[in-house]
């Protein structure tokens, strides 16, 4: 049996892309899977009474290691924020190729707990800062400093002891280019650096509070018990800086999509699963349930959601236990067709994540795909005609092409950067002076203004010559030749209009990291939760793959 | 020290505040990174040519011929942007003159850029500076100084033929030491190599 691959007119709407969630492919579980045969250290832990001062941990194999230098500072209640304006933070982290000099560590102390105004260099390869959550982190070292345990129960409301807010790399602040290390065969699946770089800091959590509950009381501390450190991640508070992105990576963003795509139709042509196949994709669809029981969040957009996804996933495991059999032939292709036909986007895209997980065959190959040369493309191809281009407009653009921008509402929003934090920003046009200086972000926009301006215009007209008067459109005929290789690159919304949910941006990427427990603080900001659950570096030899599913919180 | 990818997001942006499109933006970022990575002054030429941009005028080259002329100098990015997408008829002149060109060291990425696309080398010339390039995978030149270049008067250039820089007998005698490395075949291996025994008219 072939199955297709989605259609992206259908997959690449925001509302369902939105939808996603973590699986296989996510970031830092494949973090997790390269790196789990590395030798992991704790080279240095200089840190006060009050937990401020520096550590370092490591990576190491063969001849390569990753430093991840952590500086911890004191700061006042008053000037911690999770705000990117924000210029303080309970600790600044760097990871460092290689292992750090004592200058290394002197010229990082003096950058890294500056962060955007700090200069890294080449040698550094991420840069972020983190606060703690305060109530927890406060709780945890009181209690342990008594001989306690922490209540779980508190904890699995938060689920984490830190929050970083920002994760920067590829080239930011001095950082290493990219192009220094994409050869290097264990980064290629992408964003792997910064997964290791929070993946670490989680460490440091708990190494931190454990020294100062020591410091506190040395008679009476006791260690955070480890089956409660693998149930706590580290937060993230997520803004719009993240959106632009997967516009401004067409390539990536196809990849992504595509690998996850590539999966599922590999996946639904599965003729006969097996005894094993089957009791893992059953296992982790009911452990999983505590990941949505759990799942805290004061917004009513992500609580409808919430709550539509229990009542299908209710639907799904009573038609699973009562009406469906693995015995017939393409088992998880019935499934999907009856999700398809009965459940909402939310679940729909949680039951194709949990199909993944007995695959390993299937989703390991496609990770290393994951990553994209975005250069090769950059070029426009001037000897491509008007008619090529007009049917690459028509074929892969007819979603975007219906939206009508005679409407004032389909204008409303603009994007661009701010000046105080060099951040992307959305504002209402007709309410904030600054469209003018708007970001090239409105590509449905963009497009159909190219496609109104080529519409009439004589099929056999070469791209270059076009380009010659029609110069304000050369970043769409880019994207339109880039979108016609990459059918998965392009958001078919419109990401100017007055219904955009900047978080539906935010919530697609975050998946692909892994993240979980999307808590949605406005339309254009979240929290989320990285690495809960997830074995501690000591147990990385050997650890459950499926481990997303067995948190306790 | 500043990144390659510090360096083309900040030119980018310099670029559009400068009214350019953002499509052109894109392109003079990539440029000024690629001139940064040859090791040429990318941003003192395209800082220096920012300050006086708005004050002087430029003229454009908007459809190249055998010979360009201008008594107004002419801004090497749109210039620039219009030799890459015209390259294709620009290259059946086989050499091009351009007089008066503001600021040619901003006009060499797209020349480095369009050896690339249609796969030859192309030797410029401007004023007494040499540059040769290499489908964009390198550039070799006698400039070395480093220096803001604000104005050339002449500029030379030349789309050259895909032939060898040896000769037949230099090949020949290089492939006879290679042949060094293979091993006399027996008969019978010979005998069932791929399509022995076989008829090739069925």
């Amino acid at each position: 049996m072939n199955i297709e691959l989605r259609d992206p007119k259908y997959l690449m709407k925001l509302s369902k892309l939105g939808s996603f969630h973590q699986s296989k492919l996510s970031f830092l579980r494949s973090f997790l899977n390269e790196f789990k045969d590395w030798e992991y250290k704790r080279d240095l832990f200089e840190l006060n009474e009050k937990g401020c001062g520096r550590a370092v941990y490591s990576f190491s194999k063969n001849k390569r290691t990753y430093s991840l230098v952590c500086f911890a500072n004191e700061i006042s209640d008053e000037e911690r924020s999770d705000r990117v304006i924000a210029t303080k933070w309970d600790a600044a982290f760097a990871l460092h190729d290689g292992v750090p000099t004592k200058e290394d560590l002197e010229r990082l102390a003096h950058n890294v707990p500056k962060q955007e105004v700090g200069r890294l260099s080449y040698k550094e390869l991420t840069l972020s800062r983190a606060n703690k959550s305060i109530r927890m982190f406060n709780h945890v070292v009181e209690s342990l400093s008594k001989g306690n345990q922490p209540d779980t129960e508190l904890l699995s409301k938060v689920g984490y002891l830190y929050r970083t807010t920002a994760v920067y790399g590829s080239g930011k602040f001095g950082l290493a280019d990219r192009f220094r290390i994409k050869n290097r065969e264990e980064i290629f699946g992408p964003f792997r650096l910064e997964m290791m770089l929070v993946y670490l800091v989680r460490q440091f959590t708990f190494d931190q509070v454990n020294h100062m509950a020591r410091y506190k009381n040395p008679n009476t501390a006791v260690e955070l018990d480890q089956n409660i450190c693998r149930n706590l991640g580290i937060g993230n508070s997520t803004g719009l800086g993240m959106a632009p992105f997967i516009v401004n990576h067409p390539m990536l963003l196809n990849n992504w999509i595509l690998a996850r795509e590539t999966a599922l139709k590999k996946i639904r042509e599965i003729k006969e699963a097996s005894k094993k196949e089957i009791s893992i994709f059953k296992n982790c669809l009911v452990k999983s349930l505590k990941n949505v029981t759990s799942w805290n969040t004061d917004s009513d957009f992500q609580n409808k959601k919430i709550k539509q996804l229990n009542e299908d996933l209710e639907k799904f495991i009573k038609f699973l236990n009562e009406d469906f059999s693995f015995k017939k032939a393409f088992p998880f292709n019935n499934i999907y067709l009856w999700a398809e036909e009965n459940l909402n986007d939310e679940c729909i895209e949680y039951i194709v994540s949990i199909m993944m997980e007995p695959y390993d065959e299937i989703t390991k190959p496609l990770i290393n795909k994951m990553s994209s040369d975005e250069d090769r493309y950059f070029n426009i191809p001037i000897n491509r005609t008007i008619e090529e281009l007009r049917n690459i407009l028509e074929n892969r653009y007819s979603e975007i092409l219906k939206i009508d921008f005679k409407k004032k509402e389909s204008n409303q929003n603009f994007w661009f950067i701010s000046k105080n934090k060099e951040e992307p920003r959305m504002a209402n046009r007709y309410e904030i002076e600054g469209s003018n200086l708007e970001q090239p972000l409105a590509i449905a926009r963009d497009i159909k203004k190219l496609y109104e301006t080529i519409f009439t215009l004589k099929n056999s007209l070469k791209v270059g010559k076009f380009l010659k008067d029609n110069n304000h459109l050369r970043h769409v005929v880019r994207r339109a030749f880039i979108t016609e290789k990459f059918p998965y690159a392009e958001i078919q919304d419109n990401t100017i209009g007055s219904k955009l949910m900047p978080i539906d941006m935010l919530r697609l990427k975050l998946s692909f990291f892994g993240a979980i427990k999307f808590d949605p603080r406005s339309d254009k900001w979240l929290r989320i939760c990285m690495f809960q659950g997830a074995p501690l570096p000591t147990d990385l030899k050997s650890f459950d793959n499926h481990w997303i599913y067995n948190s306790l919180n | 020290m500043i990144s390659f990818s510090e360096i083309e997001t900040t030119v980018k942006r310099a670029t559009r505040s400068k009214g350019f499109s953002w499509g052109i933006a894109e392109e003079v970022g990539k440029n000024i990174r690629l001139l940064e990575m040859f090791g040429l002054p990318g941003i003192k030429n395209i800082n220096q040519y920012f300050k006086i941009y708005n004050n002087e005028n430029f003229e454009n080259i908007n459809v190249y011929a055998r010979v360009n002329i201008s008594k107004k100098f002419f801004c090497p990015i749109i210039s620039g942007v219009n030799f890459f997408d015209q390259s294709s008829t620009i290259s059946e002149f086989k050499q091009i003159e351009i007089n008066n060109l503001a600021f040619p060291l901003l006009f060499i990425p797209f020349v480095s850029r369009t050896s690339e696309i249609i796969g030859k080398r192309i030797f410029l010339k401007i004023d007494n500076k040499e540059f040769l390039f290499n489908f964009n995978q390198s550039i070799y030149s006698n400039y070395l100084s480093g220096d803001i270049v604000e104005k050339s008067e002449k500029i030379n250039l030349q789309f050259l033929e895909n032939k060898n820089s040896f000769s037949e007998n230099e090949w020949s005698e290089l492939y006879k030491i290679s042949e060094n490395t293979f091993v006399e075949e027996t008969e019978e291996s010979k005998q069932k190599a791929a399509g022995a025994g076989l008829t090739d008219n069925d």
